[in-house]
């Protein structure tokens, strides 16, 4: 069992039996965080380059973190000071890295498809680390390592995304992901952040907060993306709170058991309370720590599959 | 029925990039019997070693290492009456060849579930040949502490060997050919205990 592609560009159209292997695979490295000498030399030799074109501190510390862990060498450069700034184009970017030998680039931009775009005119592998609107797919893949880690499997669940879905590349990969993996997704979220053509996805639209609330059992969260919003999409933050924030007032009476999951960084006392946050329904830093397990599976994945050699039992060599 | 079988193994060489000759059975090295008695002998060898079980660790390499490893155990625990603590070990993310597959290999459970710093590990594999899964395995195991020592036990040593490693309790010696295969098969994980040696 391999991945079909040598890139991971999104989660839509993903087969199921993919996905797993990612999350299983995710599952067997996580212990290495664990021990004493946190690091495999699997990657020896592998060269990593991680593009952030947009701003990301969780994302590329994970991403980082995941590459020396498994001994790959990586360099990284962000939008500032660096030759983007300068004006250097996409494709002259990855002619650069042509020239220099990479193996696998990672990337984040504020344009969708621009992971597409680097993927057909590089030879290396691409890992899409957010492309605009359009997807985030490790993250949705920590999302669901952390559901089935929490609660056994994520067949059957019901799965309430609640926020700004227009904007979110969280939700699409998660609505995808989610659905191909078997739960049932439903959005919650203003009016006007909901995407056009929302009912082309596998997915319910919930009327209101409290039938989401009365419905699912696992709420993921989103941030209010305030650089998104210059266009007024609510009216105000405190509306925004009392009819779409998770807050104490609302979970309170609930009966039974939720789990939450916000892909951070929280704006508390927007769309989570303090109390929610890091109560006992938050599941936010289990999140963390397997976004490294879960971007070590990719890169594990996608490093393969360059050789010539069959499979062979190594319990002989 | 023929033709249909024939295609299947004209498709099958096409994929791959080497043509593997059908293996055959050439011969039976050892039955159930065999292995039970050679067990046996390597526990008490192990014990005699080390003048007891104090400060051992037994950790088996997966797959059919960490079996072996097992039935050692409750070979110790009928002549020791101390408890031998016991570790999996997997060795996938520490292969020398992972370059040059043309596969991510799936990656299997690794349990130490002590600390080995200044035990003397006792290593367990079915198969010692080129000697690269032992080097994978003592490279994995010194990420998880410094043990005071560390002895190799195996079922069967074949030769060949590629690196500077030997066994310090070797069940059984067998002369084989390189391209030939020494195929361990145990009641766990194969459903009947015997070696064969196979080759074309």
């Amino acid at each position: 069992m391999q991945l079909k592609s040598r890139h991971l560009l999104g989660l839509e159209g993903m087969p199921r039996e993919e996905i797993e292997l990612i999350l299983d695979t995710a599952a067997s490295l996580k212990p290495i965080l664990e021990r004493p000498i946190p690091k495999v030399p699997t990657l020896r030799g592998k060269t990593i380059a991680n593009l952030f074109y947009e701003p990301s501190t969780r994302t590329r510390f994970s991403f980082e973190l995941a590459e020396k862990r498994l001994s790959a060498d990586s360099v990284s450069f962000s939008q500032a000071g660096s030759s983007v700034s300068k004006g250097e184009t996409l494709k002259d970017t990855v002619r650069n890295l042509h020239a220099m030998k990479i193996d696998t680039v990672v990337i984040r931009h504020g344009a969708s498809g621009a992971p597409h775009f680097l993927a057909g005119c590089l030879d290396a592998s691409v890992v899409n680390a957010g492309d605009g609107t359009h997807e985030h797919p490790t993250q949705a893949l920590l999302d669901m390592m952390t559901l089935r880690e929490k609660l056994g499997k994520i067949e059957g669940l019901k799965v309430a995304i609640v926020g700004d879905i227009l904007h979110s590349r969280v939700a699409r990969s998660n609505i995808h992901g989610l659905s191909t993996a078997g739960a049932s997704v439903g959005l919650c979220g203003p009016a006007t952040l909901m995407p056009a053509g929302v009912n082309d996805l596998p997915v319910r639209v919930y009327r209101n907060l409290d039938e989401a609330l009365e419905d699912a059992d696992v709420f993921i969260v989103l941030r209010i993306q305030m650089e998104r919003q210059k266009r007024g999409m609510f009216p105000s933050l405190r509306e925004y709170r009392s009819l779409f924030g998770m807050t104490v007032e609302r979970l309170e009476p609930l009966k039974k058991e939720i789990t939450i999951l916000h892909p951070g960084p929280i704006n508390r006392g927007v769309e989570l309370d303090d109390e929610v946050a890091d109560g006992r329904h938050s599941v936010i830093l289990d999140q963390v720590t397997n976004g490294v397990a879960v971007r070590m599976a990719v890169l594990y994945l996608l490093s393969g599959g360059r050789g010539k050699i069959e499979m062979e039992d190594h319990a002989q060599a | 029925m023929r033709n249909y079988q024939s295609k299947i193994r004209l498709d099958n060489h096409a994929n791959s990039h080497y043509y593997i000759h059908p293996m055959t059975e050439k011969s039976r090295i050892m039955d159930g019997q065999g292995i039970a008695r050679t067990l046996q002998r390597l526990t008490h060898e192990i014990l005699e070693r080390n003048a007891g079980c104090e400060g051992l660790v037994l950790v088996g390499i997966r797959n059919r290492g960490d079996v072996l490893a097992q039935r050692i155990l409750k070979a110790m625990s009928s002549i020791e009456s101390r408890e031998v603590p016991y570790g999996v070990l997997d060795i996938t993310l520490y292969r020398d060849d992972f370059q040059r597959l043309a596969d991510s290999p799936v990656i299997g459970e690794t349990d130490i579930p002590c600390d080995i710093t200044d035990q003397k590990v006792v290593l367990v594999d079915d198969v010692l040949f080129t000697g690269r899964t032992i080097r994978a395995a003592m490279d994995a195991l010194m990420d998880f502490g410094r043990p005071s020592s560390v002895q190799l036990a195996v079922l069967i040593d074949r030769g060949h060997r590629e690196l500077p490693i030997h066994a310090d309790f070797v069940g059984q010696t067998v002369s084989t050919l390189k391209s030939d295969g020494v195929q361990v098969r145990l009641e766990e994980t194969d459903g009947e205990d015997g070696v064969v040696l196979i080759g074309s």
